[in-house]
């Protein structure tokens, strides 16, 4: 970035990934714009200006400095802690369970805010934990329990994905950190045991049924398993070009579900082949690789972990979303950022960078000047 | 956690935390890479299966039943046709459980359905493969069709189609010839998998000529390709694939003479076979009562069904093929012929006294006081028993038999109908193999007047008097394209052939037994032979008692009455055979000589054999299709029916194979074996059969 000219408000601002950022968003917009049969309504005109206004909002968190955050972490994790604990007691049920809060004025989905929020408190956690007691037991179970109770009401929903997104935040920046790393391996080896029997005992059935069904789609090709057969579909008839835009028949004849939401990307790919699909999935890799790299620059412990654990949220989001799109993961519910349509995860998606823009441009203003 | 002795500085977890970002990082990378080589696995190693999988999802290919050949006469008038058809059907898989009823209760009003007919659907669903299509209503018009049409998206699984039904002009007079078609059964699909048998509408030939001809007649299927949403809404019409019609299967009938004849029947139970005594092409072939093809191919009733198989006048058996007389006196004739091949002279005369001791029984004649001195041609003309008991004693039935076969009896003949019956002509070989007993005098004497062991069927009998007709061996034949001319002339001497015809127009035109049968057309003459073919046994008791008239006895006990004849005399054009189960002569317009002289008629002369019939028509309850409407009607209001019993029986026994068919054919096999001399018992004389002139 050669932007040393440009007034000291701008000149801090990371282009190259702003850029890309508004690529993915815009190229999102036209994939939904085709996924509404060729029309801005009803779905990629209100995400444009969703997401110029959030990306806007991005730009002004860049401009909280850093300590703002710090301050911020455990506070925020705390009341967001009590909100889905207000969403357990006297949410609404919707679709089966129970995410939203409905305030009046709008309707909340405090899991998703959590996302950021475990990474933000278990990074403020380690931050203020003296560098001597990372190797002692001290410096896991705190960010175990920080880590363990949303994940815990989160999945009382019963909202497994975002669960599971929740404990994959916070045991990044707990790695991070530089908890041994035979803890992971062990944790690793208990998890391959446990899971088997938690999804007979604790999971849901229709959670259970994903997951039976995500082993072996074609067995219930026209309940649960259609999902996942018809994106497969939509993906693999795409081709290497794609059949064109506006020309997807898996999406336009309504074969793919959820086309617009979760398997946006399967709309995508069937219009634009593999080619469209792998630019995507290396926009979203680069955009993850500066956030890694802001934390690599970043100075001081909490920023750091906050930056590195925040781009590899975003990672969780499009690594969970596309796998389960091609059939690598059961159906969890969660959508690719910046692209799907909805509100929640483009809001949490775009908090993420403006902390991450707020950490580079606090780097950049040290070593810059 | 203290026994690590590292100690962990600000600057070593600065380090660590560089090495594991990028640790992660690389990972993240790694993930990436999975997911472009899965998306590149599916869109490119798999794109081939995932396009088939696209298409087959966005594309509903519909097939349309291909239009089925005509059956057409010897001049192309339609014998089968089709005519457009508006039908609905319900897809049992797309119906879901709960909106049954409601979709039921909507068709209902739409389409004004009968509580019959609702009964039948429900027991078709319930019973429905989920492939199989189960029908709703057919041949609807245009209103009801498009009322269904227009609220197709309150009604799931249903599905309107217009296509082709298949027709049968003539109706029941045609039954046997073409059967019928109807959907095919679901073993017939799972034997083939091919998607055309579970086609909407789709029918294939289920009895008589309509089976026997299915490869010829069905041509291929067409497809309908339309784009349609998940939803089943449709988007697109895509190019249509155009059917490719059957071929036309072109008969050696006349359907108008084949009609007549089946109206001429009237309400006997029995059969008529025209042949053309130039080819030996089949110019009719009647049997009657019959079901009626139009109804059969819509699915018939439990109801019909039952009535058709209780009926003792059989309606479900073709009689031509399957339906085995003895032949009676028809056969004296032939007999005539066979004597002089053995050189018998037709100038010899027997004595006929009314009895002919043999051994320790008696023989009678039909005419009790006797005919006196006798040569052949009067014996033929008179149909005298005592000529034929007395040469063929002489003779011996074994020389006879072989001539019997060569002019066509106990042949089979290739046709293309599913079940035919040969029937017998026995001889001492043939009676050693089945009975194991010897020949006897008996026997002799009891073939010789046609009954005894000896079988026939009604077109065996057809063909025999074609061949002495024309002399020559002809063969009958019914498709236009497989007509066997050219035929050999028979291995006998022509003034022979001659005799026997000069006998038969004798006992037409020369006060034998058949004047009733005398042709009105100035200028033509027929000739003929009557006979009268014995079902029980007349006792020595009843004998003297004096013997029952046919009209006192059950019809089933009634003597079946035949007639075969052929005409011009002059230069022998037409041959035909008529033979009426249980008829017992007892109602002269429809008796046999003048059913078979009308027969003929019309071929000579049209106008003059529509008017006859015009005339005796209503005295026996009008047409055809008049009286199978009050018959049901009747049958109807006897048996008030369940509905259940009014439901269709989709996959109906087919008429050849009914048991009603099977019982009738055992019957005349019975009735051969209790005929029969060799049953211990009362003397041959007992055993003796009678004659009654036909001309009474």
């Amino acid at each position: 970035m050669s932007a040393r000219r440009l007034p000291e408000p701008l000149a801090h601002v990371p282009w190259g990934v702003l850029g890309l950022v508004v690529a993915i968003g815009l190229f999102g917009q036209v994939v939904l714009y085709s996924a509404a049969g060729g029309s801005l309504r009803p779905w990629a005109w209100s995400q444009g200006i969703r997401f110029f206004v959030l990306l806007a909002g991005a730009l002004a968190l860049s401009r909280v400095p850093e300590r703002m955050w710090k301050a911020a972490a455990l506070p925020a994790y705390g009341i967001i802690l009590l909100a889905l604990i207000a969403v357990e007691a006297l949410g609404e049920v919707s679709g089966g369970s129970r995410r939203w809060l409905d305030l009046g004025f709008i309707r909340l989905q405090p899991s998703e805010f959590m996302k950021p929020a475990i990474v933000l408190a278990c990074a403020r956690f380690y931050d203020i934990l003296p560098p001597s007691e990372i190797r002692r037991f001290g410096a896991i179970w705190p960010a175990a329990l920080l880590i363990g109770l949303p994940a815990a009401f989160v999945m009382l929903q019963p909202d497994l994905g975002t669960g599971l997104m929740i404990c994959m935040g916070g045991v990044t920046v707990m790695f991070l950190s530089g908890i041994p790393v035979r803890l992971f391996v062990g944790g690793g080896l208990a998890a391959v045991v446990t899971i088997p029997l938690a999804i007979n005992f604790l999971l849901h059935d229709y959670q259970r049924n994903r997951i039976l069904i995500f082993l072996n789609p074609e067995s219930d090709p026209l309940g649960t398993g259609y999902h996942i057969s018809q994106s497969k579909i939509a993906i693999g008839s795409g081709g290497i070009w794609g059949k064109g835009f506006l020309q997807g028949t898996q999406s336009h004849l309504d074969y793919l579900p959820e086309g617009h939401t979760d398997f946006v990307f399967a709309t995508m790919a069937e219009e634009w082949g593999l080619v469209g699909g792998c630019l995507l999935i290396l926009a979203f890799l680069l955009v993850i690789r500066w956030g890694i790299e802001v934390g690599q620059r970043a100075e001081g412990r909490f920023a750091r972990l906050t930056a590195a654990g925040l781009a590899t949220t975003i990672f969780f989001y499009v690594a969970i979303n596309l796998m389960m799109v091609m059939g690598l993961a059961p159906v969890v519910g969660i959508p690719l950022p910046l692209v799907s349509f909805g509100s929640s995860a483009q809001l949490t998606v775009l908090l993420c960078l403006g902390i991450l823009m707020s950490i580079d441009r606090q780097t950049r203003k040290k070593s810059g000047f | 956690m203290k026994r690590t002795g590292r100690i962990v500085t600000e600057a070593t977890q600065a380090y660590s935390f560089s090495r594991r970002a990028w640790l992660l990082g690389g990972a993240q990378a790694g993930v990436g890479l999975l997911l472009a080589g899965r998306m590149a696995w599916l869109s490119v190693a798999q794109n081939a299966k995932y396009n088939l999988l696209s298409e087959s999802n966005r594309v509903n290919a519909t097939l349309v039943p291909p239009r089925r050949g005509w059956i057409i006469d010897r001049h192309g008038l339609p014998i089968a046709n089709n005519r457009t058809d508006f039908r609905v059907d319900i897809l049992p898989d797309r119906l879901p459980k709960p909106e049954r009823e409601r979709v039921l209760a909507l068709l209902t009003k739409l389409l004004q359905l009968t509580p019959e007919d609702l009964e039948r659907i429900r027991i078709d669903l319930d019973r429905a493969a989920g492939f199989q299509p189960v029908q709703i209503a057919e041949k609807l018009d245009w209103d009801r069709f498009a009322a269904v049409s227009v609220r197709l998206p309150e009604l799931p699984g249903v599905q309107p189609t217009r296509g082709f039904a298949r027709h049968y002009p003539a109706g029941a007079a045609v039954a046997h010839l073409t059967g019928y078609v109807g959907a095919p059964t679901a073993e017939q699909y799972r034997a083939t998998h091919d998607a055309l048998l579970v086609t909407p509408g789709f029918k294939l030939g289920k009895d008589g000529l309509e089976k026997t001809l299915e490869p010829m007649l069905r041509g291929k299927p067409g497809a309908r390709r339309a784009e349609v949403t998940a939803r089943g809404k449709l988007v697109a019409e895509l190019a249509t694939k155009p059917d490719v019609p059957g071929r036309n299967a072109r008969l050696t009938i006349d359907v108008g003479l084949q009609e007549y004849a089946a109206r001429r029947l009237g309400t006997n139970s029995g059969s008529a076979v025209v042949i053309d005594c130039r080819t030996g092409e089949m110019l009719c072939m009647v049997s009657m009562p019959a079901y009626d093809p139009n109804s059969f191919s819509d699915g018939i009733s439990h109801l019909e069904w039952e009535m058709l198989s209780k009926n003792d006048h059989v309606p479900l058996m073709n009689k031509v093929t399957q339906g085995l007389y003895p032949p009676g006196s028809t056969v004296k004739p032939m007999h005539a012929l066979a004597l002089m091949e053995n050189g018998v002279s037709p100038d010899e005369r027997v004595f006929c006294s009314g009895a002919l001791r043999v051994g320790t029984g008696v023989f009678h004649c039909h005419k009790r006081g006797g005919h006196g001195p006798l040569d052949m041609r009067n014996a033929v003309a008179q149909s005298c028993d005592i000529y034929f008991y007395e040469m063929i004693r002489r003779l011996g039935y074994d020389k006879v038999a072989p001539i019997a076969r060569d002019l066509g009896l106990g042949q089979k003949f290739e046709l293309p109908f599913t079940t035919q019956r040969y029937g017998t002509v026995p001889d001492s070989a043939w009676k050693l193999g089945k009975y194991k007993r010897p020949w006897t005098v008996a026997d002799s004497l009891n073939a010789s007047i046609g009954q005894g062991y000896v079988l026939t069927n009604p077109l065996q009998l057809a063909v025999m008097v074609a061949r002495i007709a024309s002399g020559r061996a002809l063969v009958p034949s019914i498709l236009a394209d497989h007509v066997h001319r050219d035929a050999p002339a028979l291995p006998f001497q022509s003034e022979n052939l001659q005799v026997a015809r000069e006998a038969m127009w004798k006992v037409v035109n020369g006060g034998g037994t058949g004047a009733a049968a005398r042709l009105l057309v100035p200028g033509l003459s027929l000739a003929g032979k009557t006979g009268t073919a014995q079902v029980r046994r007349i006792t020595m008791a009843e004998r003297r008692v004096g013997v029952l008239k046919n009209a006192q006895l059950p019809f089933k006990l009634r003597d079946h009455a035949l007639l075969v004849c052929f005409a011009p005399v002059e230069n022998p054009r037409y041959a035909a055979a008529v033979v009426l189960e249980h008829n017992g002569h007892t109602v002269r317009t429809l008796d046999t000589p003048y059913i078979g002289r009308d027969i003929l008629t019309y071929l000579l002369d049209r106008d003059r054999a529509l008017a006859t019939l015009a005339e005796v028509e209503p005295t026996w309850g009008g047409d055809i299709a008049t009286r199978m409407a009050a018959e049901e009607a009747a049958y109807r209001t006897a048996h008030s029916p369940p509905p259940a019993a009014a439901a269709t029986k989709t996959d109906a026994v087919v008429p050849s194979d009914a048991p009603a068919v099977e019982e009738a054919t055992a019957l005349a096999n019975r009735t051969q074996a209790a005929l029969s001399p060799d049953t211990p018992g009362p003397s041959v004389a007992e055993d003796g059969t009678t004659e009654r002139s036909t001309d009474e």
